[in-house]
């Protein structure tokens, strides 16, 4: 069949603009609270030298590349930025914007409004692996030299370990939606048994370990955004940037999915093909930020509940606008974790955890409707 | 010959749902596909865009065969309205939209804006273009199912009892609807009905299922007392009225 061309509609055209508008919008708050996360702290740096500091180190970086040898003379305002906030900071960006994706994924695979890589057990999971690395293989030890610095030696094999482990939780909850339905009972419902099957397995363990490798484990289950280096923040980096793309290229499909599953193969989409895929990679960006940070909750659930609130569940704008406001969320989250009880700073999932029983409840309130 | 289905059987695990299903149909004509609940409609429906994958047999449209091919390709030829879909928080121009999804690569252009503007003018839209499907009653959420699947711009279109939940108004203005698409555009339309009395007005060919078979096939002639008693089980006269054929029931003490 074959349509006369209608006109372009203005006013669409102006909703889809304001859509944009709003995850533009997000972006220079993003930005903004970048500066400022890396301001705030122990020693306070004005937003300007802050802005400098990144500015200079960067152009100083790009001149090291082009001509080899110079030395750089970093300031110390310099070596706070670079060394330790800026890493920190955009390891929370890079983890929210992580944990966020696959969250708003998972809710459309699952076809329902509490999937999330915490809800669904995917996080323990990844606990249990990196507790059965440190304790059973050995990969994790203390350095007391530094007084709270624990340093797992071969934290690729803790990782991949994780890894494991997610993505055999994740076959765990692709098996029983396929038996059961993913319904948001069943959903919800296994999610806790598998979250609680691997709490018990990682207690089970942490029993038998020594003293070392339990600090270690317990020190590991904190999910927190400061111990990435610049090389683990690459690699974060690296996926979560791989499986964004990867989601936002599929958001016709899941716009589709969304629609209905008939519906969506009507319209050529491989429905079972998709959700598997995207399980998967879920569960990858899941287990790469669970296992170089920890455990940290909830940022994955309540990111996605929020931008759909914002801008409605067009995939188009929500995925992309779960990515902003990951960010912002977890940066903000880790923002106010350093300085809430200063001098102590507290690992940003002690924060989040305190942000899920709202949300729990407002959905609760709200209805199961995404 | 637009669509042409030839000896389609379908199995759920190992009972027999459908077989033997052979039948023709040419542009500008509407199928109607009747027959009691659980008598494999919808099966047949489905088989025919490949959702489900027949046992044996063909599906051809305009000669190329349906069931090599693969989900994008047979989503430019053949739109699938199922019974129900779901409404999330998305704009109805945006829910048509996603009928463009076979054809988009990695964004809409402007050729797609125009016509999905085009389908929501046939479909007196317009003025809901941005309220939100879950927020619409159901004859406007099957009109908004119909026009994605119009934007598909389909040589075939499949409807699964299009009119179910429709009143009455709503039921004649989306079998007009899908009439006018037929003879205005050069497609086909099957549907899955019901109402005899539905499809007696709006459809042309006519397939009669009884236990998985074609009881009857052809024009409006086979719809005849002894085949609708044959099929449903139910006594019944056909009447004539303003030159529409009518199906009415009678009371089974009594006939």
């Amino acid at each position: 069949m074959h349509f006369e061309d209608g006109a372009i509609p203005t006013d669409y055209m102006g909703y889809v603009r304001q859509k944009h508008l709003w995850i533009l919008g997000g972006v220079v708050i993003l930005f903004l609270l970048l500066i400022v996360s890396i301001s705030v702290g122990a020693v306070s740096i004005p937003p300007y030298e802050v802005f400098l500091s990144i500015v200079n180190g960067i152009v100083d970086r790009i001149h090291l590349l082009l001509n080899p040898g110079t030395v750089l003379n970093p300031t110390s305002t310099d070596r706070i930025v670079w060394n330790i906030r800026l890493p920190q900071a955009l390891a929370a960006i890079v983890a929210g914007i992580g944990l966020s994706v696959a969250g708003v994924a998972m809710q459309s695979i699952l076809r329902n409004p509490l999937g999330s890589p915490f809800t669904l057990g995917i996080s323990n999971a990844g606990a249990f692996g990196a507790a059965v690395s440190v304790i059973v293989l050995g990969t994790g030890q203390m350095q007391s030299t530094i007084a709270d610095a624990v340093v797992l030696n071969n934290p690729y094999v803790t990782t991949l370990v994780a890894f494991i482990f997610c993505l055999l939780a994740t076959a765990v909850i692709l098996l029983i939606s396929r038996i059961r339905g993913a319904s948001p009972e069943v959903m919800v419902l296994a999610g806790v048994a598998l979250s609680s099957l691997f709490t018990a397995g990682t207690m089970f363990l942490q029993y038998f370990a020594d003293d070392t490798q339990l600090a270690a484990v317990v020190f590991w289950t904190f999910g927190d955004v400061g111990r990435a280096s610049w090389q683990e923040l690459g690699i974060m980096a690296f996926v979560t940037v791989a499986a964004s793309l990867y989601f936002i290229a599929n958001r016709w499909n899941y716009n589709a999915i969304d629609a209905g599953d008939e519906t969506a193969k009507g319209l050529g989409v491989s429905v079972e093909a998709i959700r598997d895929i995207g399980m998967v990679v879920a569960a990858l960006v899941s287990a790469v930020i669970v296992s170089f940070l920890g455990v940290i909750g909830f940022v994955g659930l309540v990111c996605p509940h929020m931008v759909r609130r914002l801008i409605g569940d067009d995939q188009r704008f929500l995925i992309p606008g779960s990515c902003v406001m990951g960010g912002i969320l977890l940066l903000a989250s880790d923002t106010v974790a350093r300085v809430i009880v200063a001098p102590y700073i507290l690992p940003v999932a002690v924060l989040t955890a305190f942000l899920g029983a709202p949300v729990f409840i407002y959905l609760l309130l709200r209805g199961y409707r995404r | 010959m637009i669509l042409d289905v030839d000896g389609v059987a379908f199995n759920y695990r190992s009972a027999s749902v459908i077989r033997d299903i052979t039948f023709e149909l040419s542009p500008h004509q509407v199928l109607a596909i009747l027959g009691p609940n659980g008598v494999g409609k919808t099966t047949l429906l489905k088989c025919m865009n490949a959702i489900l994958r027949p046992k044996s047999g063909s599906v051809l449209i305009e000669g190329a065969d349906l069931l090599t091919a693969d989900r994008m390709e047979i989503a430019r030829k053949v739109g699938y309205v199922p019974q129900r879909c779901e409404a999330g928080r998305v704009t109805v121009f945006d829910a048509v939209l996603l009928g463009r999804r076979p054809h988009i690569g990695w964004d809409m252009t402007d050729k797609d804006i125009r016509i999905v503007e085009a389908a929501i003018r046939m479909l007196h839209l317009e003025d809901l273009a941005l309220r939100y499907i879950d927020e619409m009653s159901g004859g406007e959420l099957q009109k908004v199912s119909i026009a994605r699947a119009l934007v598909q711009e389909p040589r075939v279109l499949l409807l699964d009892e299009p009119t179910s939940s429709l009143d009455l108004r709503n039921q004649l203005e989306i079998l007009g609807i899908v009439r006018r698409v037929t003879t205005e555009h050069d497609v086909a339309a099957v549907m899955t009905m019901h109402d005899l009395n539905m499809a007696l007005r709006y459809a042309d060919r006519f397939i009669l299922l009884k236990d998985g078979v074609i009881h009857a096939a052809g024009g409006p002639d086979v719809v005849t007392p002894e085949i609708i008693e044959a099929v449903y089980g139910v006594p019944v006269t056909v009447e004539r009225y303003n030159g529409f054929r009518f199906v009415v029931p009678l009371d089974p003490e009594t006939a």
